[in-house]
């Protein structure tokens, strides 16, 4: 097992939860995580593990964070 | 042709009169309106190396051919002229429902020239014009103003105004309109308060004609629900606003901190767009003919009024390692009131807060103000003071650089050619660096926003450590940003439009014929006249650069750890892109292209 951090932004944050601090198995990808919490991917406009963008596909490590944004902008 | 009025009101302040001129309706197709138009002019009738401040500079105030159209976001204006803080050719927008007045009016265009001896303020009502005192005006904040003058002109009169800020004569002064909306950048306000104008009111009872009801119809149906369709403009905004960004950036390791000592905030969620609408947020706001509404509309303690847009929420916030949002909503009011652009003042209070940090700024200069970071407390106070031109504040009224540079320390202001640079960290994401360092403006995000790339994923996702095909990237962006500012419609209409979209905008209202690449070529032209008035004003290409700091000094933690800007990749293929020479200065043949 590993520990990972999900952190929710905008309409992705349910019931005022901010983050989360998850214990997976390893080697599970962003994408079957997504399903687990219930986050449907393409509600995810940005995805992030460790501040960098990431793709779905990516298998998680231990003590990675994950940053889940729906589509947003601005200037 | 449609789209335009077709009129321009040219007003001399020295000798208080004024007349009315016929637009060259060809010269219009080849700039379209807006900045391209308003450059045109500052071009044929101002000499570049002008001293801004002085009556022989001009102030050019110009719709485009969509403002106060049926068309969505159609409202839009700009304020043409030369800059006080950086001497390069300044054009600021703004939205707000003035630009649209003033259209109904019966005007494209506001030429001032001269300075008037005593303060005065213009009234427009139609085609009745006239030059009245402002006595009882002067020294009065932007809200005060805009009461008394619409208790005083007709009814659903709409007022734009300067502050104490631009009267005196600020280097970072706004030109306000509708109390909160602002042509922030550049100082433009300093340029109306040195020519003794406070204020301009306007009321129209016209409408501009349209060729054809049922294609505008269907523009707008189409239009329309694509910026409903688009995730950011359709969702994203209108619920959180800009302010959503601050996460984001925050996440990324590139919202600077501490006057971009560092590139994250501990404290971000405070000050985040998430916050703002859950404890702050009592209605949004939009500009006229806006689907998209992301102005905020918040309540802070006793206080209600116009909330803080993203780059505010940084700039007095992470940028001062402020995390009070209290404190960030009343340092944006008085902004506002005093007529100050919110990116340079509070950028100008971080670079403040790290002299006073590394000894620069004596303890007895700040006449018992605390200026550190994290510590909201006096914000809003340093603001009226560089408002009103007191003590310290009158040294920070102009701006970091000037700021910064008068206490032998010029490598702390966080400026492109003096100008502020937004909430970005270009350390962290290339291609916005590169559109600093060659905004024709200086440090400004919104010349060319290669974000929506680099960021948002918008059209695509690039990476935004990667410099390779950037060049390309930032001269379509800021080409099209130049027509769009030209058109009169919001730029934030660009997540979800293109360039055939903005063409069939023009062909649809003003009866045109252009394609999507002509309003890409328009904006190169412009984009190319604004750089010749620099090159003429004497802001050479060597300015195309970043502070030091940030080709130097790696981003020292966080998600974009150990990156500096690596401009110089990027530099010489963006000239190449443009069809300048190595030096940067346009080719005689690239000029010749664009008819200039």
């Amino acid at each position: 097992m590993i520990k990972i951090e999900v952190r929710y932004f905008a309409t992705l944050r349910i019931d005022d939860k901010k983050k989360e601090t998850l214990e997976i198995q390893e080697d599970i990808s962003v994408e079957s995580l997504l399903e687990q919490i219930g986050v449907a991917l393409e509600d995810v406009a940005i995805l992030l593990v460790n501040g960098i963008r990431t793709s779905p596909e990516y298998k998680l490590k231990d003590g990675d964070v994950m940053s889940l944004f729906p589509p947003v902008g601005g200037g | 042709m449609y789209g335009y009025n077709g009129n321009i009101l040219r007003v001399n302040l020295t000798d208080g009169t004024w007349k009315t001129e016929e637009l060259d309706l060809e010269m219009a197709k080849k700039f379209i309106g807006g900045r391209g138009l308003g450059t045109k002019m500052m071009m044929d009738e101002v000499d570049p190396k002008v001293d801004p401040l002085s009556p022989e500079n001009k102030l050019f105030v110009v719709t485009g051919p969509m403002t106060g159209n049926p068309v969505a976001t159609g409202g839009r204006y700009m304020v043409v002229t030369k800059s006080p803080l950086s001497n390069t050719i300044a054009s600021s927008n703004s939205g707000g429902k003035w630009g649209a007045e003033l259209k109904f009016a019966g005007w494209d265009i506001i030429a001032f020239e001269g300075k008037s001896e005593e303060p005065v303020y213009l009234s427009i009502e139609d085609d009745k014009v006239e030059l009245l005192s402002a006595a009882d005006l002067w020294g009065t904040t932007v809200s005060n103003t805009t009461k008394k003058l619409e208790e005083k002109h007709e009814k659903g009169c709409k007022v734009l105004a300067i502050g104490p800020g631009g009267e005196n004569l600020s280097h970072i002064a706004a030109i306000m309109n509708d109390e909160d909306r602002a042509a922030g950048r550049s100082g433009v306000g300093a340029v109306m308060g040195s020519k003794n104008l406070k204020a301009i009111v306007v009321k129209g009872s016209g409408k501009p004609e349209v060729p054809d009801q049922d294609r505008i119809k269907e523009l707008n149906k189409k239009q329309l629900a694509k910026i409903k369709e688009n995730g950011v403009t359709g969702e994203g905004l209108p619920t959180y606003g800009t302010a959503v960004l601050v996460n984001i950036l925050n996440e990324l390791g590139s919202l600077p901190t501490n006057n971009f000592q560092v590139s994250q905030f501990e404290k971000a969620d405070d000050i985040s767009g998430e916050t703002l609408a859950d404890k702050y947020l009592i209605k949004r706001t939009a500009c006229y003919r806006c689907p998209i509404g992301c102005g905020r509309y918040v309540k802070s303690g006793d206080w209600e009024g116009g909330g803080p847009e993203y780059e505010t929420l940084w700039s007095f916030g992470s940028d001062c390692g402020i995390n009070d949002m209290d404190s960030i909503i009343m340092a944006n009011h008085w902004c506002n009131e005093m007529g100050l652009d919110t990116i340079s003042a509070g950028a100008t209070i971080a670079a403040a807060i790290e002299l006073h940090q590394r000894g620069y700024i004596k303890d007895d200069e700040l006449d018992g103000l605390e200026l550190e970071f994290g510590n909201g407390t006096d914000i809003a106070e340093w603001v009226k003071r560089m408002g009103y031109g007191q003590g310290l504040g009158a040294k920070m009224a102009q701006g970091s650089y000037r700021l910064t540079d008068g206490y032998g320390a010029p490598e702390l202001s966080m400026t492109v050619k003096k100008l502020e640079m937004p909430a970005y960290d270009p350390r962290g994401i290339m291609g916005i660096g590169l559109n600093y360092a060659t905004s024709n403006r200086g440090g400004c995000h919104v010349r060319g926003y290669t974000i929506s790339p680099e960021i948002l994923g918008l059209p695509e996702q690039l990476d935004r450590f990667e410099t390779k095909a950037k060049p390309t990237w930032v001269k379509i962006f800021q080409d099209l940003t130049a027509a769009i500012d030209s058109l009169g419609v919001c730029l934030f209409t660009s997540f979800a439009l293109g360039a055939d979209d903005y063409a069939e905008m023009y062909n649809v209202i003003a009866g045109t014929d252009f394609t999507g690449n002509d309003i890409l070529a328009i904006g190169d032209r412009i984009y190319n006249i604004e750089k010749q008035f620099n090159l003429l004003a004497g802001v050479t290409s060597a300015e195309d650069t970043l502070p030091k700091r940030l080709l130097v000094d790696p981003i020292p933690e966080g998600p974009s750890k150990g990156w500096v800007n690596k401009l110089d990749e990027m530099l010489g293929e963006y000239y190449k892109e443009r069809g300048w020479g190595e030096d940067g200065i346009p080719t005689e043949a690239k000029l010749k292209e664009l008819g200039l």
